[in-house]
């Protein structure tokens, strides 16, 4: 009996690591698809978009497999709640990576080539602060005393983010022959990306909490 | 007249079952780790192989009812003890069976005007205070060491969480077959020697005896008290004294159990003195007073903010409240019975020096002399005679119980029917062969039949330094002498 409740347990360990690589993946894919927009490489772009779509497919389905069984088998009834919590939120944070290719994909933002290294670097922090939040998740479940070393570096990512984000916005209204238009648009790119980080910090900070309510 | 006479016994199970199933899976269910359902089904089960497999070891065993001498006392003492569980169960609060059933037992003292055990009150209140106190201390040991290995082993969630569920469910087992094996006698074993059951043989596959039905009448009584309204104590226990993790939940009943196997086993203290090590200390230990203080030594290890205070209090004014409404209830129901219903509750028992008594006083090295005065004349209560007997000497505890037993009148005489019954029993055959040498010889105190018996058969002598042994003899010996005045 003992066995086979550990192995039930194994297959849904299993799951949940799955389930952070498909977010980390998506961060890496957004970034990939991303570049190659900025390249004007249709095509990889077209690629990375079906790859992250698919990603955030398998994501989905895992993490109603998951919670499925968090309740069927009333797993871990003083976390279920916080796990549930912390697992919605990481779904959270890989649908911004696949909306924000889509968005791409559906507004064709014209970006000047002197804001190309300033997005690759933005969206570079806003996918170090989700690799930080992936890294932090995996201590909470298999080792919660080591969530601490990877958590503060959420923040730190999420203040760099911040600061390219708005060295970025003062460049782009700064430019003199954009339309009002135009720049409004690449704002709105500029916030889309650093809004990831921005959540990346609030899913850190909701964990921190889930930590010390279980080390009570 | 049998059957209804049980049925008070039955009703002690049922209200054992709802109250004490709390201390092997309260923790677990309050944490939510096991189902209600699921736990009660297990509490259940293992209650019944507890009670008919290990309870039917001791099945001469009368249990702490053995004390009251007519069976129609014995349903009263009982039915006072249940009702007292039982009125504590639906307020929620967990308590001792065994400490109601010896404040019923008090209770038919005062009513029958025998002798209190004060040395059976004096355990009630040291266990109050060394139950909680040992298991806390016990458990915040337990979890610090338990807290460590898992931050060291840096086990799964997952996992964890599958093996502290496996842990409560073992633990919680292992506990329910205890709880039937131990308590199974206070239920139903006064019934044993009156039982008019027959042995049931399935096709010749396996025998059940007539105390090992009874003892399964008694497990199911406990069972379905588990799953009719074991829930409310077990919330409290579980949920209501501090929050617990799983982690500790399991903690709890693990340390509870440590304490009840270190300090309450006998079997480990003859087994660790028999090899010549260091026993622990025998003390009063109930298991439902430990279970809270498990749960209390945890919360305090943890900085003592989850601890609600206001149940603590509560629980602790129920564990009092126990032996002192089992003792009212159980004297007014006497009353009762007695007076309106006619039944006789108690045999009165006299004391007398007789000429065979004080030799054997003077055996146990205890000087006559003085009781001179008092030689041949009859006391109708233990009461009247032991303070006749305290004005005349100064006596010890156990000196006074020497003179009590040595002079209790007791004329019985061994008759064809508890001849028959014996056989039918589970003695030894050399037990019965001595037994049946004794037919229609009559006695004037009990300890002259046992002194026959031990003259007849080697079976029925206490050998020196043999405690089991010992033990296995005087549990015969109540069962001979009660099934003797059953046949009368």
């Amino acid at each position: 009996m003992g066995e086979s409740i550990l192995k039930k347990r194994a297959g849904i360990e299993k799951q949940v690591d799955e389930f952070m690589d498909r977010v980390s993946e998506a961060g890496l894919l957004c970034r990939n698809g991303m570049e190659s927009y900025l390249k004007g490489n249709m095509e990889a772009f077209a690629q990375a978009m079906t790859s992250i779509r698919e990603t955030e497919h398998k994501g989905d389905a895992l993490r109603r497999s998951i919670e499925q069984d968090l309740f069927t088998k009333t797993l871990i009834p003083e976390s279920r709640g916080d796990v549930m919590e912390l697992l919605e939120d990481m779904d959270a944070l890989l649908d911004r990576f696949t909306g924000l290719i889509w968005q791409f994909e559906i507004e064709r933002p014209d970006i000047c080539p002197e804001f190309h290294d300033d997005f690759k670097e933005l969206l570079h922090y806003s996918v170090e602060s989700v690799e930080a939040d992936v890294r932090s998740c995996r201590a909470f479940f298999k080792d919660i005393h080591a969530v601490n070393d990877h958590i503060h570096k959420v923040s730190f990512w999420e203040s760099e983010s911040d600061k390219v984000s708005t060295r970025l916005q003062r460049a782009i209204f700064r430019r003199q022959d954009l339309h009002l238009s135009h720049k409004m648009h690449l704002r709105f790119f500029a916030k889309q990306v650093d809004r990831i980080a921005d959540e990346a910090e609030d899913v850190a900070d909701r964990l921190n909490i889930y930590v010390i309510k279980r080390m009570l | 007249m049998f059957a209804i006479f049980l049925t008070s016994g039955l009703f002690l199970g049922w209200s054992l079952g709802a109250n004490d199933a709390a201390n092997v899976f309260g923790t677990a269910v309050g944490t939510r780790m096991i189902s209600f359902r699921k736990a009660a089904i297990f509490c259940g089960i293992f209650v019944i192989f507890g009670a008919v497999i290990s309870g039917a070891g001791a099945a001469q065993t009368l249990g702490e009812l053995g004390a009251v001498n007519a069976i129609a006392g014995a349903f009263v003492v009982a039915l006072a003890a249940a009702v007292t569980v039982y009125w504590l169960t639906v307020l929620g609060y967990p308590v001792s069976t065994t400490q109601a059933i010896v404040g019923a037992i008090i209770g038919w003292d005062l009513f029958s005007g025998a002798l209190i055990d004060y040395g059976a009150l004096e355990k009630i209140v040291l266990s109050w205070f060394i139950s909680p106190v040992l298991a806390a201390l016990f458990s915040a040991l337990l979890y610090k060491v338990i807290a460590y290995g898992i931050k060291y082993a840096r086990i799964h969630m997952f996992s964890l969480d599958a093996l502290t569920r496996s842990g409560l469910l073992i633990a919680g087992i292992a506990g329910s077959y205890a709880l039937g094996a131990n308590n199974i006698s206070n239920v139903v074993g006064i019934f044993v020697p009156i039982s008019p059951l027959a042995d049931i043989s399935f096709l010749g596959w396996f025998k059940l005896s007539a105390a090992q039905q009874l003892f399964l009448l008694g497990g199911v009584s406990i069972a379905v008290g588990t799953f009719t309204y074991g829930k409310r104590v077990m919330l409290t226990v579980g949920e209501g004294i501090a929050e617990m993790s799983p982690v500790a939940a399991f903690v709890a009943v693990l340390a509870n159990a440590v304490v009840l196997f270190l300090f309450a086993s006998q079997d480990l203290q003859a087994f660790l003195l028999g090899h010549g090590l260091p026993a622990f200390p025998l003390v009063p230990v109930s298991s439902s007073q430990a279970i809270v203080g498990s749960v209390i030594g945890i919360a305090l290890i943890k900085g003592g903010r989850g601890i609600r205070w206001r149940m603590l209090g509560e629980i602790s004014m129920a564990w009092m409240a126990t032996p002192i409404v089992a003792v009212l209830i159980s004297f007014v129901s006497l009353f009762i019975v007695q007076n309106v219903f006619q039944q006789k509750t108690y045999f009165p028992v006299e004391y007398q020096i007789t000429a065979e008594a004080e030799q054997r006083i003077r055996e146990a090295g205890i000087p006559t002399n003085t009781l001179a005065d008092i030689r041949e004349k009859t006391y109708p209560t233990a009461a009247q005679f032991q303070k006749a007997v305290s004005q005349r000497m100064v006596l010890s505890a156990r000196e006074v119980n020497a003179v009590m037993a040595a002079t209790e009148i007791d004329r019985i005489m061994v008759t064809n029917d508890a001849v028959k019954r014996a056989n039918a029993s589970s003695l030894t055959s050399e037990q019965k062969r001595a037994f049946r040498t004794q037919w229609r010889k009559t006695f004037e105190h009990r300890w002259q039949l046992e002194k026959a018996l031990a003259e007849a058969s080697p079976e029925w002598r206490a050998k020196p330094g043999d405690k089991e042994q010992n033990k296995e003899v005087m549990r015969d010996l109540d069962y001979i002498y009660r099934m003797v005045h059953a046949s009368e």
